[in-house]
């Protein structure tokens, strides 16, 4: 079980570039729909996920060699996980509402409902399959989170225009139209494929 | 209509989790290009979702609500720990294959949504029947758009092979851009057919 021969810099760029958690392995696309209609809050989102998976992904790599695998325990990895994501999503919402009222207003309820945010649980779900040693996984992760960051201020930013456009049939509007845009973006990062590989 | 078939049709056609709810798209696309992983995923979802939804109803009136979200997803992963277990001990080759999105079933918007949307505020037995409903409601549009996928991608259904030597596989259709254009066509049909039907309704009256 030795982990994967990859440089730091190759991992960062194929988790945002080929294999972005959202486009490559449709993680997250539950919020990135709903939030991607407005700039704004998919700035903040944004942020706050790329934040929320890379320090949940450097706390389950420790948790899960320190504590789960010398005791044995894999089969209640899930339920670790989950626990820690809650955790560290509770903490970040009352850090951010300490100092930040002014951004926690605007992240409003979207901020707890990263616990449930599928990106999160599936970097690490990831990160524990591939077997990345400690750097490798908080590189992972922080990688992963910028490419969802990316990818869902492409949408905010295609989809603040589409909506003006009056030519979208009337069964298409709305999340249809959304899906469609998603699968032209994500046939334009296959072009990035074959460059760099996350393992 | 009874109750129960009500709540069937609400699951299967009139609140689609996928054509209306648009949750649970996340964690399951990515299995949408072979039948058989489709198929799987599709019991464990309704599996997790009904059994779930059963236990929260059940729980209802002991859980604060302060605390609700986190033992929500508590019981929810119980329930996929044993289908991830399950599945490691009978088909270890499906669950090596699925990866990670076993476990992801965990954060699949449906069973929140259903914990929170109906058992919250219904009998156990109607929160199971309606697990089931939306699991189904799910699932066939999953399986439609498998079954499309691994035509078109490995020319098979179910892995037997259907078409000749010839045959050239879409690339395109195993990838994932093809599962966002599938479920947005999906989509399309579903919304055109309602709004036809409503307009329908409108004139007969």
């Amino acid at each position: 079980m030795n982990a994967p021969n990859v440089g730091i810099l190759p991992l960062f760029l194929a988790s945002i570039l080929t294999s972005n958690i959202l486009l490559a392995n449709f993680l997250g696309t539950c919020s990135f729909i709903s939030i991607s209609k407005d700039f704004k809050s998919s700035m903040g989102l944004g942020i706050a996920v790329t934040m929320v998976i890379g320090l949940c992904s450097a706390i389950c790599w420790a948790v899960l060699y320190f504590v789960i695998k010398p005791l044995g325990i894999e089969y209640l990895s899930f339920i670790i996980f989950i626990i820690v994501i809650a955790g560290v999503v509770q903490m970040l919402e009352m850090i951010i509402d300490r100092f930040s009222p002014s951004l926690y207003m605007a992240l409003g309820i979207f901020l707890p409902l990263i616990t449930v945010n599928c990106a999160v649980l599936g970097v690490i779900l990831f990160m524990q399959i591939r077997n990345y040693n400690f750097v490798q996984a908080v590189v992972f992760g922080f990688g992963s989170g910028a490419g969802w960051w990316l990818s869902i201020m492409l949408l905010a930013s295609i989809r603040t225009k589409l909506d003006k456009n009056n030519a979208i049939p009337a069964g298409l509007k709305g999340t249809g139209i959304t899906l469609i845009t998603i699968g032209f973006m994500a046939m334009a990062f296959i072009g990035f494929s074959g460059m760099i590989a996350v393992q | 209509m009874s109750p129960a078939r009500k709540i069937m049709k609400d699951g299967l056609w009139t609140n689609n989790p996928i054509f209306v709810q648009v949750l649970g798209i996340c964690s399951t696309l990515a299995v949408t290009n072979n039948l058989r992983n489709t198929m799987i995923m599709v019991l464990g979802v309704t599996f997790a979702t009904a059994m779930g939804s059963w236990t929260l109803s059940l729980l209802k009136d002991l859980i604060p609500r302060k605390v609700r979200m986190i033992v929500q997803v508590l019981v929810l992963s119980f329930y996929v720990i044993i289908i991830d277990i399950l599945l490691r001990a009978y088909q270890p080759a499906i669950s090596k294959q699925l990866g990670p999105y076993v476990g992801l079933i965990i954060t699949n918007c449906i069973l929140m949504g259903r914990a929170e949307a109906f058992a919250a505020a219904n009998k156990p037995g109607a929160s199971f029947i309606d697990g089931i409903a939306n699991g189904l409601g799910y699932g066939w549009v999953l399986v439609c758009i498998a079954v499309i996928r691994e035509f078109f991608g490995f020319g098979s259904f179910f892995g037997i092979k259907l078409m000749g030597e010839g045959f050239t596989p879409w690339t395109i259709m195993v990838m994932a851009p093809s599962a966002f254009f599938l479920v947005a066509m999906a989509l399309w049909a579903a919304n055109t057919y309602k709004a036809k039907a409503e307009a329908k309704k409108k004139g007969t009256k």
